[in-house]
């Protein structure tokens, strides 16, 4: 009846996840409860879990990601604690049976369910805005992919209270992810999740793809189309071309897993050698599917502040364009020590450093569009500048791993986490932060409090600089990653400065929080009635904070990268109203894609313990559900031209008043 | 002024240089000539690189300083956005970095390809290693003896890691001496490695394998050639034994912090099998082979 699901698999003897269980519990009590007493449940459902307005869903995805920006750093502040008390002798207080599992969740937690919702988040909220555009090409399909990434974090959640999670590093590494090393469900449930997670994520990749090339608005050439836009394109593309990978080389691993099939196990044929390079043939696109956006980002926070074009504005395409192609000859560089001969070796190390050369140009096109211009020193600036700075330290450790001779050595070692984590932390989360700060008044209506904003920027860097510069100096001291403890007792100082770090950034995760709530408190006096709060350059801002569903009234027409820039400089605020209105043609709802989410997870759920009848029937339910939606022609409808001049009446009056 | 912090983030550089000077690490005090031409090569990638970080920084910290907002005296030009002489110094400076590190990096990787022997007037010694859940089993198969958990290696000899895994994928790696090579089932992988200073060099596997794997650890000890004589003749001494279908299944066991132990005779061709057994067809190991070189390597497997 439950397949392999039994009482002993629920940890309730393990005193750390019966409180974090509690924590949760409690959590989702107050949320629950605060819906049912404000009776907002079916405002929940109608105007967020159901839209398929794409600044929901992308204020959704960041909503999620905040979240488990939590669990993953609570998982990482746990690391952290284990690693300076485990010293010469010492076990700390995480045996290497949870360990392991802190460790893993923690990678795949903090790529698949906070940096990539972050930049699929930003993508949703800002891309259709910026080329001008109502919605993305397919509506439906935005929705199903957020609900399927929400069905792989439910999962991933659900492991910390049933069963385990894996055991075996974020990618999973063949054979230890088989069957014979790995029994239990730990990795199961990382499979799972993944997969129906990756097929939203591949769904994403589309749609955006699809959005971008066809469904800019007049006079938006190619060339026309801001960085950002530009940056998700490339990240889109990437995603297409490199997520199927992942989503096949799980499905092999799964046939080994559940029916005995030999892809990757160490006899009868199996090559584990495969697995690793087919996981990082995904693995390295991946990491510029995230930083590409970042990039994006960088680029219109900078020119907007300096108030000045965007320096060499080609160059950043092309350099984009190069980043994109070379990130897919170089997923070699992982494993230059698996026994590869000298000319791979080479080839790979040098492929690698040649991505160095577009992304230094990009650096100094920054550099040189504050050059002459006039920089304000807000939060999105800081979080710019101290991303150059990090960014180029990062990028300068990136170089030095891709030199194999220096890989042999630094391969393994803390010296790879610490890079990582440089480029990561200092490229994409920055990114994503300045990008919240940056984009929240056109989500919400209202700018972020800039002081609490400031001192999160401040506690990150700090906090970043401690926890990570000793890593690299316990490199070359030899300590290697994944070690749950360590005999070396020398090691012990650098790792508790680490520690120090760790807990500088999550004080500055506190403000991040704290800045949430004042900003909420104070949105009265931080609202943006214009519509461009920044004094920015592109079509976003020419619309209405938050938004109106439609985006535009009418569609703009452009001219070129800065249209919007310019005709404020020469009409000023370009607040005219137009002579009439049009009805606009708008997408339904849909019950659809919560459904088959929430199906998705039981089914996962089902196949992880081998619930072969619960397996069946969900699957059966999701076929059913989309073939209700398939056939359902009552997908769209029409906003009379009267509610579209309503709507901009009230926006206009406001304008006024203020004036 | 907020910005004068920025230039604090530069402190950062001589202080590792200062803290790297201090510790007695192992990639910094390597004891083995492939251990010091990697270091060597890890400093001049880094002063390459620093000869475009350097500038970026400062830049930032002038540039975000002299355009602030309310410095009135800076030059402002909000429609300049191209330059043809900037465009090309950022394309050709980057450009001619990785054009002299390519060339370091495609030299290097031929000179220190851990499957090069080292030239020496030593004759080189081989020593065989498996990993195993989790503890490192060495074969001296010119000695004919085994340890679990230590090695040892005469000074200025240098040594012929042949390295395959009977378990999961771990590597292979003693920092102090220089290059790590995976230990994958089925695959006889190799490196190169030499000792030129005595002593006792913590030796790991650097690539998670599962639950013992933080306590996969060995001690690498290089002694002198009279030394490590005596040490085979101490190994010689154990009364333990080791053999394919007998003793060392047992030893295969999955344990963790495994002691370190001896063996006075083993199996000549015990390495040869461990590797085969994960090339039948059938499960039932690759005995039927010839004696010939029969094991795929990780090289040509690539």
């Amino acid at each position: 009846m439950f397949g392999k699901l039994g009482l002993d698999d629920i940890p309730y003897h393990e005193p750390i996840i019966v409180v974090t269980a509690l924590v949760m519990a409690l959590g989702a009590l107050v949320v629950v409860g605060a819906l049912t007493y404000f009776k907002k449940w079916k405002w929940l459902w109608t105007e967020w879990l159901t839209s398929v307005d794409h600044k929901k869903l992308g204020i959704m995805y960041f909503l999620v990601a905040l979240v488990m920006l939590l669990r993953g750093f609570a998982d990482a502040i746990m690391m952290r604690t284990q690693q300076a008390l485990a010293a010469g002798g010492s076990e700390g207080y995480l045996p290497p049976h949870h360990y392991d599992q802190i460790f893993t969740a923690h990678g795949v937690i903090m790529i698949f369910f906070v940096a990539m919702p972050m930049v699929i988040g930003l993508m949703n909220l800002v891309v259709p805005l910026q080329i001008g555009a109502r919605d993305v090409a397919f509506p439906f399909m935005n929705n199903l992919s957020f609900w399927l990434f929400v069905a792989g974090v439910a999962l991933t959640m659900i492991s910390l209270l049933i069963g385990e999670y894996g055991k075996t590093g974020w990618l999973a590494y063949s054979p230890l992810s088989g069957i014979k090393y790995s029994p239990g469900v730990g990795v199961d449930y990382w499979i799972w999740g993944l997969q129906i997670s990756g097929i939203g994520t591949t769904l994403t990749g589309i749609n955006f793809f699809v959005t971008i090339l066809k469904m800019r608005t007049k006079g938006m050439k190619l060339f026309r189309m801001p960085i950002f836009t530009w940056t998700s394109l490339c990240a889109n593309v990437l995603i297409i071309a490199s997520f199927p990978i992942l989503t096949a080389t799980i499905a092999l691993l799964t046939l080994d897993r559940y029916l005995g099939m030999h892809f990757f196990t160490n006899d009868m044929g199996g090559n584990m050698m495969m697995y690793v390079n087919l996981i990082w043939a995904w693995g390295h696109p991946e990491v510029y599917i995230l930083i590409l956006p970042a990039f994006g980002v960088f680029s219109e926070v900078i020119a907007t502040f300096a108030k000045k074009r965007l320096f060499g504005y080609n160059t950043m395409v092309w350099a984009t364009a190069c980043i994109t192609i070379l990130s897919f000859i170089v997923w070699l560089h992982h494993f230059f020590t698996m026994g590869a001969g000298a000319n791979v070796n080479a080839f790979f190390g040098i492929a690698t450093m040649i991505i160095a050369i577009p992304t230094g140009v990009k650096i100094f096109n920054w550099l040189f569009t504050m050059y002459r211009g006039r920089l304000e020193f807000t939060s999105p600036v800081l979080w710019t500048l101290g991303f150059i700075i990090t960014f180029t330290i990062g990028g300068m450790t990136g170089v030095m791993l891709a030199v194999p001779g220096a890989n042999f050595v630094l391969h393994n070692s803390l010296f790879v986490i610490a890079h990582f984590h440089n480029v990561i932390i200092g490229g994409v989360v920055f990114g994503m932060l300045a990008g919240l700060t940056y984009w929240f008044p056109k989500a919400f209506g209202f700018k972020l409090d800039e002081k609490w904003g400031k001192r999160s920027f401040w506690f990150w860097i700090t906090g970043f600089y401690l926890a990570f510069m000793p890593l690299y100096i316990l490199s070359f001291m030899g300590a290697v990653r994944r070690m749950q403890s360590y005999a070396n007792p020398e090691w012990q100082p650098l790792m508790i400065v680490a520690w120090v770090g760790a807990v500088l950034i999550l004080c500055g995760i506190a403000c991040t929080v704290i800045q949430f709530i004042v900003s909420i408190r104070d949105r009265e006096k931080n609202a943006d009635i214009t519509g461009d709060p920044w004094d920015a350059r592109t079509l976003e801002w020419s619309t209405s904070s938050p938004a109106p569903f439609y985006n535009f009234a009418h569609l703009p027409v452009v001219g070129s990268v800065d249209t919007f820039w310019e005709a404020k400089k020469e009409k000023g605020m370009a607040a005219d109203k137009p002579a009439q209105y049009e009805d606009i043609h708008m997408p339904k709802n849909t019950v659809a894609g919560p459904i088959i989410g929430l199906i998705s997870i039981a089914f996962g759920f089902a196949l992880v313990w081998h619930i072969w009848w619960l397996a069946g029937v969900t699957a059966i339910g999701m076929f059913v559900a989309f073939m209700f939606r398939v056939f359902n022609d009552d997908i769209d409808y029409y906003v009379p031209a009267a509610e579209v001049e309503r709507i901009e009446r009230e926006h206009h009056k406001r304008l006024e008043m203020q004036a | 002024m907020r910005m004068k912090k920025n230039l604090g983030w530069l402190g950062i550089l001589p202080l590792i240089a200062v803290l790297l000077s201090g510790c007695d690490g192992a990639l910094v005090d390597p004891k083995g000539q492939i251990g010091v031409e990697l270091k060597s090569l890890i400093i001049t990638a880094f002063w390459l690189m620093m000869i475009v970080v350097i500038p970026v920084i400062v830049m930032t910290v002038v540039f975000a300083r002299k355009y602030r907002h309310s410095n009135h005296a800076a030059k402002y030009m909000p429609d300049w956005a191209h330059s043809n002489k900037i465009e090309a110094v950022v394309w050709l400076v980057p450009c001619v970095i990785i054009l002299f590190l390519g060339i370091i990096t495609w030299k290097t990787s031929h000179s220190l390809d851990p499957h090069k022997p080292i030239e020496s007037d030593a004759e080189t010694m081989e020593v065989q290693v498996v990993a195993l859940d989790w503890k490192w089993l060495f074969i001296y198969p010119e000695q004919g003896i085994a340890t679990v958990n230590e090695v040892a290696m005469p000074v200025d000899v240098p040594v012929h890691f042949r390295v395959t895994s009977a378990s999961v994928m771990n590597s292979f790696f003693i920092p102090t001496l220089g290059s790590q090579i995976y230990a994958m089932a089925g695959m006889d992988n190799d490196v190169y490695l030499v000792a030129n200073e005595e002593g006792v060099y913590d030796g790991k596997s650097s690539n998670y394998s599962g639950e013992g794997f933080s306590e996969m650890t060995f001690d690498a000890h290089a002694m002198s050639q009279d030394d490590f004589d005596a040490w085979v003749d101490k190994v010689g001494q154990s009364s333990e034994t080791l053999s394919y279908d007998g003793s060392y299944q047992e030893l295969a066991e999955p344990s963790t912090d495994h002691p370190v132990e001896y063996f006075s005779d083993v199996t000549s061709d015990l390495y040869r099998d461990i590797v085969e057994s994960f090339h039948g067809g059938n499960g039932e190991g690759g005995h039927d082979g010839d004696h010939g070189e029969t094991s795929m390597s990780a090289e040509a497997a690539e």
